[in-house]
C-alpha cells in the first residue's frame, strides 16, 4: 500500500520541524496522539510482562508439561490445562465452522435473494442480535437450549448418529453441544454483519458479466462473487473465532465445567477463560493463583496466533488482488 | 479494493486488542450465589413475633435447647456499643451474608447508632487475604485457615459466628420420602463407584421406596466454593477412598459429574437432569423447598437437616481455642453429620483500641442477640458450651495496648 504514497506525503511525515513551522500546535496534536499509541502498544506488553510475572511460579514449576497434563489437582497443587485448552479449542472451532456456514448462507441470501423489505429487518434483527449481552445468552442456554437438548434434540442425534465417532450419551442439559450452539449464534452477527458487506461490494459489473455470459445464480456466486469477497469473509470468520475463545460468561453456564477431557459433544467439559472466571474468587493455594495466570497468559498467546494467522491469511489471499488493483 | 482491505487490517486489529481486553476481563468475573442470597434476605425481613416463633419451633424439633436464644438479652454488659463510634469495614464468605447484612443493620438502628458497618461478600478466600493484608478491620470465612495461611498472618484470632450445613438435593421421579443415604455411599457417588440408582448399597438404605435402573447424574460446584470445602471434608471424614483421593477442599479434583456454578447454578442443573443428585447449603434447600435427603450419623440414626440439627453438631465436642476444627460427622445424638461453623476472623492485637471496641461489642451482640436472628433466615444458632467459650475469647484474647478490649460482664 505504500505504493499510494504520494512524494509529497512522504516528505511531511518525514519532517515534523516542516510542520512545526507551519502552527505550532501541529507539535501538541502529534504529541498527544502519539501518547495514544504508545498507550496501546504499553498496555499489550504490560500485559504480557504482568501475566508471565504472577504465572512464573506455575511455569517454572510445570514447564511445558502444563500444556499436555490433564490433572487439575488444586488441593495437591497438581495442574494440567489440556481439558481446558481442548475444550476452548474444540468449542470455538466447532462454533466457527456452524457460524461460518450459516453465516455466510445467511449473508448470500440477504445480498442477492433477499427482496428490500425482507433485506432490511433481517439485517436489523442479526445486528441486534450483538447488542445481546452474553450473560443473557448464558440464561438462555440453561434454561431453553439445555433442556431442549436433553430431551429432543440429545435422543434424537443419539438415536440417528451414535455410530459416528465422538457421538455417545447419555445427552445432558449441558456439555459441548449446548456450548458451541450458543457460541454459534453469537458469533453468527460478527459474521454475518461483516460478510454481508464485503458480499455487497462485489461490483455490479462482475456479476453482470458473468451472467451475460449465461451463468445460473449458483455459478454467478461460486465464480464472481465468493471469490472476490474470500478474504472479508475470511476476516469475518477468525473475528468471530476470536470472540468464540474469549467468551466467558455464557460457556460457563452451559458447558458442565468438569475438568475430564471431552469425549463425545454430549460431555460436560470446560474452557480456559471458564475456569479462570470460576475458581480465581476461592484459590486453594498459590500455585493455584499462579497456575490460573498461566492459562491466562496461555488464552493470550493462543489468541495471539490466531490473529496472526488471520493476518497471513488474508494477506496471502489479498495479495494478487492488490497487485492487480494498483496496477 | 484497496480501501476495503484497509479496513480489513484495522479491523482485526482492533481484533487483537479486543481479545487482550477480555483476557483482562476474565478476572473481573465472578461467581453467583449473591442473587440468592438476596432472596433470603428479603424472605427472612420479618418481625420479631415471627424469630420467636421460628425459634421455638425449630428447639421443640431438636428436643435440646440451641441455648443462644434463652434469656440472651441480659447477658449484654450495658456498656456494649452504646458509646462506640466507628465506621468498620470487612470482607468476606458470601454463605453469611444475608445474615451479617441483617445483623449489622439491627446492630445499628437498635444498639449502637454510630456503628457503621461495610461487609462485603467477596468470597472467603478474598477475606482472608484482605485480613492478613489489614485492608479491612475483619475477615470472614467458612472454612478455617490452614496453617499456612495463618503463618502469613500471625495473630488472627477466629470467632464462629453461626453455624451452616449441606444438604444433598436430587431428582428422582416417584420418590416422596426423603432419601435415606450414609456417608461412604455419597463417596462412591461421587467417586464414581456407585452409578446407578438402584445400587444395593442404596436400596439397602431406602426399604420401600422404588428407586430406577437409572444412571446417577453427579452435580457439583463448579466455582470454588466453602460448601465444596464442608461436603469434600466430611466425605474425607467417611471414606478413607475419598481421603486418598480428590480430599478436602474448595476446589476439589471432582472424578465425575458436571459442575453448576452457586447454590443455584448446581440446583438448576439437578432440577433439569432426571436422576440427579447434588449438594447445596440448607439455607438455600429450605429457602428454596428443595428435597433433601437424611444422612446417617456418626450415632447409627438417620438425620434430617434442620437448623435444630446442625447446631448440635456443635455441641458437647471438644472445641480448641483457635476454634479451627472440623464438626462434620459429630457424635452427638441427633447432630447432621455435614455441618460446620463459619468464622469472623480479627486480629488479636487491634491496633486501633475505638474500631478494636466497637468490633468486639458488635461480636458480643452477634453471639447473644443476633442469635436469634439465625434461624429466622434459616441459619443454626451457636450452641451454648460454644457461646460460653466464645464470651471468654472475647474478654480476655482480644486486646489493644495489652488490655482486653471488653469486660466480663
Amino acid at each position: 500500500m505504500q505504493v499510494t504514497e504520494t512524494p509529497a506525503r512522504a516528505d511531511f511525515q518525514r519532517s515534523p520541524g516542516l510542520l512545526s513551522r507551519i502552527d505550532p500546535r501541529e507539535n501538541i496534536f502529534r504529541g498527544i496522539v502519539t501518547l495514544a499509541a504508545l498507550a496501546v502498544v504499553l498496555i499489550i506488553v504490560l500485559m504480557i510482562y504482568e501475566l508471565t510475572h504472577e504465572a512464573w511460579p506455575a511455569i517454572t514449576k510445570f514447564g511445558p508439561r502444563f500444556l499436555w497434563s490433564t490433572d487439575w489437582n488444586p488441593p495437591k497443587a497438581r495442574f494440567g490445562a489440556l481439558p481446558f485448552i481442548a475444550g476452548t479449542l474444540i468449542t470455538s472451532l466447532l462454533a466457527l465452522i456452524f457460524g461460518t456456514v450459516i453465516g455466510v448462507g445467511a449473508s448470500l441470501f440477504l445480498v442477492e435473494f433477499a427482496p428490500p423489505w425482507v433485506r432490511v429487518p433481517v439485517s436489523y434483527m442479526v445486528e441486534l442480535l450483538a447488542a445481546i449481552p452474553s450473560v443473557v445468552y448464558g440464561l438462555w442456554g440453561v434454561f431453553v437450549l439445555g433442556p431442549w437438548i436433553q430431551k429432543t434434540a440429545g435422543p434424537f442425534i443419539l438415536d440417528y448418529f451414535s455410530w459416528m465417532p465422538f457421538v455417545h450419551g447419555p445427552a445432558l442439559s449441558v456439555g459441548i453441544l449446548s456450548a458451541v450452539l450458543i457460541l454459534t449464534i453469537m458469533i453468527l452477527p460478527t459474521i454475518v454483519a461483516i460478510s454481508r458487506d464485503v458480499i455487497a461490494a462485489v461490483p455490479r459489473s462482475q456479476r453482470e458479466g458473468i451472467l451475460a455470459l449465461g451463468a445460473t445464480r449458483w455459478e454467478m456466486i461460486r465464480i464472481a462473487v465468493l471469490p472476490y469477497a474470500r478474504s472479508g469473509v475470511l476476516g469475518a470468520a477468525i473475528l468471530g473465532l476470536a470472540r468464540a475463545i474469549g467468551e466467558t460468561l455464557a460457556v460457563a453456564l452451559v458447558i458442565g465445567n468438569s475438568t475430564n477431557v471431552p469425549d463425545s459433544i454430549f460431555s460436560p467439559a470446560y474452557t480456559m477463560a471458564s475456569v479462570i472466571a470460576n475458581q480465581f474468587r476461592e484459590i486453594e493455594n498459590d500455585t493455584h493463583e499462579a497456575a490460573l495466570i498461566y492459562i491466562g497468559l496461555l488464552l493470550l498467546i493462543i489468541t495471539l496466533i490466531v490473529n496472526a494467522i488471520a493476518r497471513a491469511l488474508v494477506w496471502r489471499v489479498t495479495r494478487g488482488q492488490i497487485t492487480t488493483v494498483i496496477e | 479494493m484497496l480501501n476495503n482491505n484497509t479496513k480489513w487490517r484495522s479491523k482485526i486489529r482492533f481484533a487483537c486488542v479486543g481479545a487482550a481486553t477480555a483476557v483482562a476481563m476474565l478476572t473481573l468475573a465472578c461467581g453467583s450465589g449473591t442473587s440468592s442470597s438476596d432472596k433470603t434476605a428479603t424472605a427472612g425481613a420479618g418481625t420479631k413475633p415471627a424469630t420467636a416463633a421460628a425459634t421455638s419451633a425449630a428447639t421443640k424439633a431438636a428436643g435440646a435447647s440451641p441455648a443462644a436464644t434463652t434469656g440472651a438479652g441480659s447477658a449484654i454488659p450495658s456498656n456494649v456499643g452504646k458509646a462506640d463510634n466507628a465506621k468498620l469495614t470487612g470482607a468476606g464468605a458470601t454463605f453469611p451474608n444475608p445474615l451479617y447484612t441483617r445483623w449489622f443493620s439491627d446492630y445499628k438502628s437498635s444498639i449502637a447508632t454510630n456503628v457503621e458497618v461495610n461487609y462485603q461478600s467477596i468470597g472467603s478466600g478474598g477475606g482472608i487475604k484482605q485480613i492478613t493484608e489489614k485492608t479491612v478491620d475483619f475477615g470472614a470465612s467458612d472454612a478455617p485457615m490452614s496453617d499456612d495461611e495463618l503463618a502469613k498472618a500471625s495473630g488472627i484470632q477466629h470467632i464462629p459466628t453461626t453455624l451452616g450445613a449441606v444438604v444433598i438435593t436430587y431428582n428422582l421421579d416417584g420418590v416422596s420420602a426423603p432419601l435415606k443415604l450414609d456417608g461412604d455411599t455419597i463417596a462412591k457417588i461421587y467417586l464414581g463407584k456407585i452409578t446407578k440408582w438402584n445400587d444395593p448399597a442404596i436400596v439397602s438404605q431406602n426399604s420401600g421406596v422404588s428407586l430406577p435402573s437409572a444412571d446417577i447424574a453427579v452435580v457439583h460446584r463448579s466455582d470454588g466454593s466453602g460448601t465444596s470445602f464442608v461436603f469434600t471434608d466430611y466425605l474425607s471424614n467417611v471414606s478413607s477412598d475419598w481421603k486418598d483421593g480428590p480430599g478436602t477442599s474448595k476446589n476439589p479434583q471432582w472424578p465425575v459429574g458436571l459442575g453448576g456454578q452457586g447454590n443455584d447454578g448446581v440446583t438448576q442443573q439437578v432440577k433439569q437432569n432426571k436422576n440427579s443428585i447434588g449438594y447445596v447449603e440448607l439455607v438455600f434447600a429450605k429457602t428454596n423447598n428443595l428435597p433433601t435427603a437424611d444422612i446417617k450419623a456418626k450415632s447409627g440414626d438417620y438425620v434430617t437437616p434442620t437448623t435444630a440439627s446442625t447446631s448440635l453438631a456443635a455441641s458437647g465436642v471438644t472445641i480448641p481455642a483457635d476454634y479451627r476444627l472440623s464438626i462434620v460427622n459429630s457424635a452427638t445424638k441427633g447432630a447432621y453429620p455435614i455441618s460446620s461453623f463459619t468464622y469472623i476472623l480479627l486480629y488479636k492485637n487491634q491496633s486501633d483500641a475505638t474500631k478494636g471496641k466497637a468490633l468486639v461489642d458488635l461480636l458480643w451482640w452477634a453471639i447473644h442477640d443476633g442469635q436469634q436472628t439465625t434461624t429466622e433466615l434459616n441459619y443454626s444458632p451457636l450452641p451454648a458450651d460454644v457461646v460460653k467459650l466464645v464470651e471468654k475469647t472475647l474478654t480476655t484474647d482480644i486486646t489493644s495496648g495489652g488490655a482486653p478490649l471488653l469486660k466480663a460482664p
